[in-house]
Formats: structure tokens, sequence, C-alpha cells
């Protein structure tokens, strides 16, 4: 479908074209969460600093994802679920009235795990989808789309072929799409949740090495499986654990070198050092 | 179980210098032996059924016959096919005759319908069918004589204006159930699933008594209806209106199945890129269903384009050309139903060539909803 720029009404008032934003802390105090009755973590805090990869690292089921997406307010689109705590960017609560939800998803952006290009949309069109759809104005599109797809290192491949669908590239193409289309918007924080789970080594390269590349301007907190790619990637971790039938919790967290290479609690230990999980 | 046949034993097996030709294997092409066997079986079984309708039993011929051939093709089948290729195979195969037959048998009537109609249609078909009425054409006319443009052009008018009342509320209510899920979902799909099962004559017999004969008796809604330009009487309006009633749940049932294929996973995005609900709907939700959503429309326009009844009270049918909807107008099936009734066979010939063009005016249709809903701006490289 053609997305035409006169149907979208243009929110100049709110949103004075694109915002130059700075990367942002993001901090959690006491997050707990439930899915219906089920208590899925147990009072999280964390603190993730501006201009900083932050990675989650624990087994399956222990709340890592259910926490990111409660740093951009995505949980409460689960029904049934329901949350504690407080999250503040910057010092602003987004849970509070301050910032509508809409306005947090925009300066919090996400990478899911499953690449989701919108398959009716062009490539270039993908990459200014987030701008559409919360009615931004943007001065120079295809220089825009340009500087995403670089940053997110797709630019040499597609330069040819911006016309073409989002779901002819491939998997890893497809998530460095989605992450270039995040970018368009300049949040100032990128969740990203387990983003090369799908993917193959040589795409999960290229986007660690897109994450390098960012950290400069965004901050960043990676959801992974992958224990070197989070010693790779981040410079702080955080260890999430949940005993049988029992929320989630941090165990530990700090600088990575410490958690991989000396870890307080002996679970984190045993974790990173492959021993479970 | 497949035997791999390595013919030429002399080929070389490490390659030297020039590149040797591979045999390429096939494993699941249909060999010989495959229809051999099936042919086989086949006429093995209507032997053995001949023999048991024919010669052992006096049952005689007919359906039984068929049917008979078919249980005994079916055992000869798998017995064969059991002795050479082993019990899963012919479990395998024979499932494989049955639902193949399965679509042939439902095939074969659909096939029987166009043929009939193509060969009793064709005979009264000519170009004078597209271009004139029947207002100078009496009973005792040569079916040569007199046409059915009044009859197209008010079936075109009246499946349009159904299809614009129904189509937009038949869509907004499916984003309703499947995107907003308000509180009133459940009570509305209920609703939507009981006008469903509306009997056509009721839909017809509903318009009929709130517009057509309506006399501003019922307080308030009838004097509001009244106010109507086509209160009062019968109209093309009044009957694209009882048709909009029946595409109505269709048209919604389909498109709320269609968006429902949607992969969660677009919402999420779109959401996680601060969009609102409503844009996310209008902009990744809509045009990511819209191959199905042109379906629900087709569906929707198969359920009214063939209806009599409702039109019988509503449109009331005309002789000669009226382009104006707000007037008595003419239909296809009501074309085709009152010429149908006619002793005179010119009449009928009539009648069944309106049935065919019908039956053409519905694949025109539903060519160019599909060739124009397929059309994309994203090129699918």
């Amino acid at each position: 479908m053609a997305v035409s720029e006169s149907a979208i009404p243009v929110r100049d008032e709110v949103v004075p074209e694109q915002p130059s934003r700075e990367p942002a802390t993001l901090v959690a105090s006491n997050v707990s969460a439930w899915f219906g009755d089920r208590k899925v973590l147990e009072s999280v805090g964390l603190e993730m600093p501006a201009r900083t990869v932050t990675a989650l690292i624990g087994p399956s089921g222990c709340g890592k994802s259910t926490f990111i997406r409660i740093l951009n307010r995505m949980h409460e689109l689960v029904p049934g679920a329901s949350l504690a705590g407080s999250v503040t960017l910057n010092g602003i609560d987004i849970y509070g009235d301050e910032l509508p939800p809409t306005e947090t998803r925009l300066r919090i952006g996400m990478v899911f795990q499953k690449p989701n290009p919108f398959p009716a949309m062009t490539i270039a069109e993908n990459v200014l989808a987030g701008l559409k759809l919360s009615g931004i104005k943007v001065r120079d599109r295809d220089a825009l789309v340009e500087e995403c797809l670089t940053k997110a290192g797709l630019w040499n491949e597609v330069k040819d072929r911006l016309k073409a669908s989002g779901g002819s590239l491939s998997g890893g193409q497809q998530q460095r799409l989605v992450i270039a289309r995040a970018l368009a918007v300049r949040p100032q924080v990128l969740l990203m949740d387990e983003p090369c789970s799908a993917l193959d080594p040589t795409s999960t390269r290229r986007i660690e090495e897109t994450i390098s590349e960012l950290q400069e301007e965004v901050t960043i907190v990676i959801v992974t499986h992958n224990m070197q790619q989070a010693a790779r990637v981040s410079q702080q971790c955080a260890f999430f654990l949940a005993a049988e039938n029992e929320p989630g919790r941090i165990v530990e967290a700090g600088p990575t070198e410490q958690i991989f290479e000396a870890p307080r609690d002996s679970r984190t230990a045993d974790y990173v050092h492959g021993r479970f999980g | 179980m497949t035997v791999v046949d390595v013919r030429d034993h002399d080929a070389p097996t490490v390659a030297t210098g020039a590149p040797a030709v591979v045999e390429r294997i096939r494993p699941r092409a249909l060999r010989p032996l495959d229809v051999g066997l099936f042919a086989g079986s086949v006429v093995a079984g209507g032997a053995l059924a001949w023999l048991v309708f024919f010669r052992l039993t006096p049952m005689g011929g007919g359906l039984g016959f068929v049917l008979g051939w078919w249980v005994a093709s079916l055992f000869v089948y798998r017995t064969v096919v059991h002795r050479h290729l082993g019990r899963q195979a012919a479990t395998d195969r024979v499932m494989a005759v049955v639902v193949g037959s399965a679509a042939v048998g439902l095939f074969v009537p659909l096939v029987l319908i166009l043929f009939f109609v193509l060969q009793k249609g064709i005979t009264a078909l000519n170009w004078g069918f597209f271009t004139e009425t029947l207002e100078f054409t009496g009973p005792l006319s040569p079916a040569d004589e007199g046409g059915a443009l009044h009859a197209i052009v008010g079936t075109l008018q009246q499946v349009g204006i159904a299809v614009v009342c129904s189509v937009p509320l038949g869509i907004m209510t499916a984003v309703y159930l499947n995107e907003v899920r308000g509180r009133l979902r459940r009570p509305l799909r209920a609703v939507v699933e009981a006008m469903s099962g509306v009997p056509s004559i009721v839909a017809g017999l509903f318009v009929y008594a709130m517009i057509v004969a309506n006399s501003g008796s019922i307080p308030v809604i009838g004097t509001v209806v009244s106010w109507l330009p086509f209160s009062g009487r019968f109209s093309g309006v009044a009957a694209g209106l009882a048709l909009s009633v029946l595409m109505l749940p269709t048209v919604t049932r389909t498109a709320e199945e269609m968006l429902r294929l949607v992969p969660g996973g677009l919402r999420e995005a779109s959401l996680a890129l601060g969009a609102p609900e409503w844009r996310t709907a209008l902009r990744v939700v809509l045009p990511t269903a819209r191959i199905g959503l042109v379906t629900a429309v087709i569906l929707g326009v198969a359920r009214a384009i063939g209806e009599t009844a409702p039109l019988l009270l509503t449109a009331f049918g005309s002789a000669s050309l009226e382009t104006n909807p707000l007037e008595e107008q003419s239909s296809l099936p009501l074309f085709v139903y009152q010429q149908i009734r006619s002793p005179e066979q010119a009449q009928i010939d009539r009648a069944w060539t309106g049935a065919l063009v019908l039956i053409l005016m519905v694949l025109i249709l539903f060519s160019l909803a599909r060739f124009f809903g397929a059309r994309s701006k994203v090129a699918r490289r």
C-alpha cells in the first residue's frame, strides 16, 4: 500500500521534526512482574548507564525478556500482565503521566528475536516506517535512509534495491534492516531481545560490529543466550536466575570482566562457565 | 524403500579430466510400474464390480456399479501395492487415492454445472443480449430478439451499492474484533455469526418492511426512514441494502480471519516504534492483510450476486433499462427467474443465457479483484 504523506497528520506541535537526542541512562528499581497471578520477576533493580552496552544473561524462563519488555512498556500489551516498581529514563518515570507510552517507545526502541520487517513496505519505507507510524516529519528522507542503513551495516548490500520488499532479504539482512528502522526515530535507548539467536555466525558478527559502532550514540541493552557474545559486546552484565516455581531475580550484576572472570556468586560462575543453563 | 538403479557400472567413480555425465535420480517421479499398478487395479476393479453387479447378483447398473467399481479398485490396488511395496506404502497409496477421488468428486459437479449452463445458454447468446432490453420484446418473440442489458446494469448497481455499504463496515468491524479487542467483542461476534444465518428471504422482508412498505407507521424509525428519497417504493437501493445485510457477516468474518493471520510480531514491531494503535492497524496490519481482505470482499460479493429472493421484495423487476437505482430495477437473477417460468422456449433459452452471463460476470469480477488485489507497489524480488 502506498504510504502517502498527505494521509498522515503531522504532529508538528508535539515533535518538531527530528529531535536530536543524547543517549540516556535507564534505571529500573524494584521491578516485579506478573502474568495473571504468576509472578515472573521479583524486585529487580538495575542501572543501565548511557553510552554503555548492558547484557542480560541467564537461562530460559528467568525473566530477562519480561524485564526488557518492561523497559519500553511492551510488557503491558500482553493480556493479564501487570508490574510493580519504577523505570526512569534520565530521571523521568516512563510509567508516569509525563511520558505517554507512544513517546516512551519512541525514545526507547526495540529489536526483537525474530526479524520483523513490514512485508507490505519496501526496504526504504521500512527504514522510515517508525517516523511515518508516529507522525514525525523528516526533511531529507533519502539521506536518513542512507544514514540508518549505513549505521546498521546494510547500506552496501541494499543500496541498489531500496524499492524491493523487506521480506526479500535474508534473515541476517532483515535483522539489520529492523535495527536501521529502530535507529531512524533516533532513540535514546535501544533494547535488543536476543537479536542474533535466529542468525548465522556471519550475520551475528555483523550485528555485533553494529552494536559496538552504535554504542556512542545510543544506550544499548541486549538479552543474549550466547555467553561469548555477552563478553564481546557488553561492558556491563546482569545475570538473571529463577529457581524452580519462583520468580526470576538478578543474582549478580556488574562490569562484564568481573562477571566472567571473578564472579562473586557461585551460581554465576557455574553459568558463565557453561556448567548449567 | 527406493531401490537406486545404478545402470552404468563402468563409469569412472573419480572424475578425471572431462566431467562425467551424471545420471539424475528422481525418487518421487512417477515410474511406469506405478501407473501400471494403478491402471491395472482400476481395470481389475471394474471387472470385479461388473461380475458382482451384472453376473452374480441381479443388482444392475447405475450409481451402485460406479461405487462398487471404486471400492473394488481400491481393494485390488491395496492388495497389489501391499504385495510389491509393503504395508506402509499400501496404506499411503490407498489414502492418496481416497483423498484424490474426493477432489475429483468435488470437481465433477462444478464442471457439470458450467458445462450445462454453457451448453444451454450459448444458443441465445448474441451481441444483442448485452445491448438490448426486454422493453419491446413480447413473450412470443424469438430468442435472438431482446436482451438483458437492463438486468446487467441492475445487478452491477445493486451489488455495487451492497459493496459500498458492507465492505467498509465489515472491515472496520473486523478491526474492532481483532485489533481493538474491545469489551463488546464477544457479543458482537455472536451477532455477526447469527447474522450469517439469516435466510436471504428474511433479509429481503426486513428491507421490504422497513423501507419499501414504510408508511411512517413505526414510531421514530419509520418517520426517519420516510425522509429518505427511496422510502416507500421498490428500488435498486433497497435491493442493495438487502444484499448488504447478507454480505456483511461474510465480509466481517473472513476479514477477521485474515487479520488474525497477520503475525503478532508486526504489531509489536510497530508499537515498539512508538506508533499509536490506530496507525498500527491502518498502516501495518491492513496493508499486510491486503490480499486476504480482497478475498473477503470476493466471498461477500459471491454471497450476494446470485440472490433472487430478496430482490423480488425490493428491486421488484422491470423490463426496461433503468439506470436510476432509486427506481424499480431488474437484475440478472430476477431476469432468469422471470424468464424460466415461461412456457415459451425462446424465453427459457433467454433465461439460460442470463444464467451464463451471470456466471461470466462473477468470473470477470473475481479475476479483476484478484488482479488489483495482488498488484502491489512492493516488488517481490
